[in-house]
């Protein structure tokens, strides 16, 4: 009886992604991270068209590193197909290997972040909070907080992941239970989007010469 | 994405995703085209992978429309966004020349 009541007040399926309520969710949770992006991205426009003087940035950053780490996150969006793919053909372990390597192209790419940000503070041409002259830098500040902000949520994707292959290691998914795999894999597959932009605003738009 | 429609042909997405990349390296290294047409250029090469990333890696293409809204709305939001900074992207330099006079023209007219 009070089984019944229970459905009768909350329906059981979403009206826009009927497998499971969580797929809405990881949607909506997705559309507003994407705000977020978008006003950090749209602020760093404001002020780098604002300002007077601003480094060009495909001298400054190390466009080759960059391309490849977008290649990377291209690469781990596709292993993260495969594994849900390999799921709902019900082989738990090509699942648990192509998630796996997801994680590992988002570890590689972590990695190669760090590296680049270590090369920015401290190598030749120093990109900080402020110039060498002691003004403030609002390259160096919009640039760390936004493939900060970026890496952080690769961080968090990796993590995410990683739950993920333990809870197949459990047997929590199946050929007809992947909803699990597939909400990750939307997370990822968003950072990578993210990523995509990004790359295109922070690094590739020249200066006008 | 249940079992009623097909996989889609991820290896293409990934391949045309590469070759855009690589479109997007070629364009930044050509330094002689004009700023506008490289950031247009470039701009559109990452919207287009955006799209296909969001279309057929998030299965956007086989979700019911609705869904898809939802994914447009920050991209919407974002374009109101920047509609409502572009006053203040020519602004800041100027300003600092023409508040003394306009302070000016203010006080004469008192």
């Amino acid at each position: 009886m009070s089984h019944a009541t229970t459905h009768a007040i909350e329906p059981a399926e979403s009206p826009l992604t009927p497998e499971s309520w969580g797929k809405l969710g990881m949607w909506v949770f997705l559309a507003g991270d994407a705000m977020t992006f978008g006003s950090l991205l749209a602020g760093y426009g404001a002020l780098r068209a604002g300002s007077m003087e601003w480094p060009d940035p495909t001298t400054i950053l190390g466009i080759n590193l960059t391309a490849f780490m977008t290649f990377l996150l291209i690469c781990s969006s596709v292993t993260m197909v495969k594994g849900l793919s390999a799921i709902k053909h019900g082989d738990p372990k090509g699942m648990r290997n192509y998630l796996l390597l997801t994680a590992l192209g988002g570890a590689i790419f972590l990695g190669l972040q760090a590296y680049e940000w270590t090369h920015l503070i401290t190598g030749e041409h120093k990109v900080l909070f402020t110039t060498t002259g002691g003004q403030k830098s609002l390259f160096g500040a919009t640039f760390y907080a936004i493939t900060g902000f970026h890496g952080a949520h690769v961080t968090g994707g990796v993590i995410y992941l990683l739950i993920v292959v333990m809870n197949g290691a459990r047997g929590k998914y199946a050929a007809e239970n992947f909803n699990g795999v597939e909400l990750v894999g939307l997370y990822w597959h968003f950072v990578d989007l993210i990523w995509i932009l990004v790359f295109t605003f922070i690094y590739l738009i020249p200066n006008p010469s | 994405m249940s079992g009623t429609h097909q996989e889609p042909n991820y290896m293409a997405v990934f391949y045309s995703l590469a070759v855009l990349t690589a479109l997007e390296i070629g364009v930044a290294y050509m330094r002689f085209l004009p700023l506008l047409i490289m950031g247009l250029a470039l701009i559109i090469l990452a919207l287009v992978k955006a799209f296909l990333v969001g279309m057929y890696f998030m299965h956007l293409k086989f979700e019911k429309r609705t869904l898809g809204i939802i994914a447009l709305t920050p991209l919407i939001l974002c374009t109101l966004l920047i509609i409502a900074l572009l006053p203040d992207l020519t602004g800041t330099n100027r300003k600092s020349d023409k508040a003394p006079v306009a302070q000016a023209q203010h006080d004469a007219a008192r």
